[in-house]
């Protein structure tokens, strides 16, 4: 059923409303959601998938599935990151507040709608400059509780991250803090649909739902994924602008010293710097977005200090 | 007065971007560090400090400023952004006042945060003129991060009519403001009225609150007036926002600064086609109108006025 989690009215004949799907009723109840960053788009394909999969076999659903696929309708319709009401990120306006202005509002309204909820998956997709492999990202402080969860999410790789006082303004820690265990999925590119990783969470779900009871169906067995802390992840940045071109395709396994690309110049025809793989392991992200800066982010590798 | 590139950038296809510095004093002492423009609209910001350039300029050449005082000012560390008409970092839509400290290893806008950090670091003092995230007009004030670390009645020294203390939200701690406070230096945040087009007594109100402050802590000779009203302290919290039911047109009854009392009629909410009044906004408490919203398109659940209680 089409529920109406929030509605605000906007300036000129329109209301801003936050939807979700619920299906199935009682019982445990698990929340998905996807688009508080509105040039992210894999989880409309996965709110797509899970809502028409759900709705077509109800007999081995036994509990509540609440789907929110666009917490920021206004930036998903518009191609725009933030809340194009106000350029905030919406992912740090949480917990918020009931009597505050808008988008705390927002943010009140939306945590009170799936505080409670035994599991609440946020599935993200990167931004419009790098490209990720479907992973789990999981603050370090809540590690002991969503590793085990997180483990039947059918993603290759689990990175448990060192916390920062400004991610507690998330959507995720919210939760978290609220006792409602809440996973992050990053995934894909912005404003791209990769398939094989929609289909691929799709079964992560799907094989989670049966471990808490809330689906009966056999489901297909998930791959144990790699978990692993901030040690083992080496980063590499441009150092110079200009126009990356790639050397090596995104998710392959890399040599220490291998050459990952190079930055160009195209107005002298200059290479301006080759990009040298810090350590071996898994290329997990790579940059999309060719322009770069001083300090773009080119690559994430799995296994820095292994 | 002496100037300086504190740093450059170089970018794809555009100049380099070079932040520059303007020193005052004695070049030993750091005792204040001001800074303009973060973001690129903050034209005002810039115009601030661009007058007080001039005003330090004279100071020093006249012989006011302290054998102790040594002053840096940046008016504009975002011409990347402001040349193109953009708010934040233009390249990826990031707001470098989200990134301070700062990284030298980490993506642009924290290499450029840790860049004008390491330049503003070290002083005593720190003023920020900065713009309010809401499009609206407010009374002049100093706004203070509470880190434990400040010292709130020292802003009074400015002689504008308030200065607030913000308890910090988590999305707070990546600020200048914070950052300056954590790593000891007493940091203000100055509000004026205008951002994206100059107000010129506004400015002028600006550079003298900071000629005062100089006076004041014993860094500058050079007399200013008291100020009209004394300032006073106060929290956040304090304030009242009068939120919005309905969207629609806004009309004001009422600009910054002006006394209330309950039941005033502050503004009123029109049907945008029709003109067909929606809501009647009325004061819930007197006082005096401390925010009053600017943008004539307002939507529901929006804070139209802030009244601050007598
Ligand atoms: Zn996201």
């Amino acid at each position: 059923m089409i529920e109406q989690v929030v509605r605000v009215p906007l300036a000129v004949g329109e209301d801003l409303v936050i939807q979700k799907n619920r299906i199935g009723s009682g019982g445990k109840r698990l929340c998905v959601v996807t688009g508080t960053h509105g040039d992210e788009l894999e989880g409309q394909y996965v709110a797509w998938r899970l809502a028409r999969w759900l709705k077509a076999h109800p007999e081995h659903l036994k509990g509540t599935v609440d789907i929110y696929p666009a917490l920021n309708p206004l930036g998903v319709s518009t191609m725009t990151r933030s809340n194009p009401l106000c350029d905030l990120d919406m992912n740090r306006t949480f917990p918020g507040s009931p009597d505050g202005a808008m988008s705390e509002f927002l943010a009140h309204t939306l945590i009170r709608d799936m505080v409670g909820a035994d599991v609440c998956i946020d599935i993200h997709a990167s931004n419009i400059f790098l490209r990720e492999i479907p992973q789990v990202r999981i603050n370090v402080n809540t590690a002991e509780r969503l590793v085990p969860l997180a483990k039947r999410m059918n993603l290759g790789f689990i990175w448990i991250h060192a916390a920062a006082t400004v991610l507690e303004s998330t959507l995720a820690h919210s939760l978290n803090a609220l006792d409602t265990p809440t996973l992050v999925v990053e995934m894909g590119v912005g404003m791209r649909l990769t398939r094989a990783y929609g289909d691929q969470l799709l079964t992560g779900i799907l094989s989670l739902m049966h471990y808490l009871g809330m689906w009966d169906a056999p489901v297909m067995p998930v791959a144990p994924p790699i978990v692993s802390s901030d040690g083992h992840v080496s980063f590499v940045n441009a150092s110079r602008p200009g126009i990356f071109v790639p050397s090596v395709a995104h998710a392959a396994y890399v040599e220490q010293g291998q050459e990952l690309g190079q930055v160009v110049d195209p107005l002298t025809g200059d290479v301006c710097e080759t990009l040298i793989c810090p350590a071996s392991g898994l290329l997990f992200t790579l940059r999309e977005y060719p322009v770069v800066y001083e300090g773009s982010l080119i690559a994430r590798i799995l296994g820095g200090a292994l | 007065m002496r100037e300086e590139i504190l740093f450059t950038m170089e970018t794809p296809y555009r100049r380099p971007l070079a932040v520059r510095g303007w020193y005052f004093g004695n070049p030993e002492r750091r005792s204040l560090a001001v800074l303009g423009a973060l973001r690129g609209n903050e034209v005002q910001q810039m115009y601030i400090c661009s007058q007080l350039i001039r005003a330090l300029a004279a100071m020093e050449e006249n012989g006011e400023l302290a054998e102790d005082c040594g002053i840096l000012v940046v008016p504009c560390a975002n011409q990347f952004s402001m040349n193109v008409g953009r708010r934040f970092w233009a390249a990826d839509n990031t707001d470098i006042n989200r990134m301070f400290p700062g990284y030298d290893q980490g993506e642009t806008t924290q290499r450029i945060a840790a860049h004008i950090f390491s330049a503003l670091q070290g002083c005593s003092y720190g003023v920020q003129f900065t713009s309010f995230h809401l499009p609206g007009d407010l009374l002049p004030h100093v706004r203070i991060t509470e880190t434990g670390y400040e010292r709130a009645e020292e802003a009074l020294d400015f002689g504008l009519p308030y200065v607030i203390l913000r308890r910090p939200h988590p999305y707070d701690t990546t600020t200048l403001n914070y950052n300056w406070q954590i790593w000891d230096t007493q940091a203000y945040s100055l509000y004026t009225r205008a951002t994206d087009c100059i107000d010129q007594s506004a400015a002028r109100q600006a550079v003298e609150a900071v000629e005062r402050f100089l006076f004041a802590k014993g860094l500058s000779r050079r007399a200013v007036p008291a100020p009209q009203e004394e300032p006073s302290l106060l929290r956040e919290e304090a304030l009242h926002s009068l939120l919005t039911t309905a969207g629609g047109l806004l009309q004001q009854e009422c600009r910054p600064g002006d006394r209330v009392r309950p039941g005033d009629v502050l503004g009123e909410i029109l049907e945008p086609c029709t003109g067909a009044v929606l809501e009647q906004l009325r004061a819930d408490c007197s006082g005096r109108i401390f925010f009053a919203h600017r943008a004539q398109l307002i939507n529901g659940h929006e804070a139209a006025f802030r009244i601050l209680p007598d």
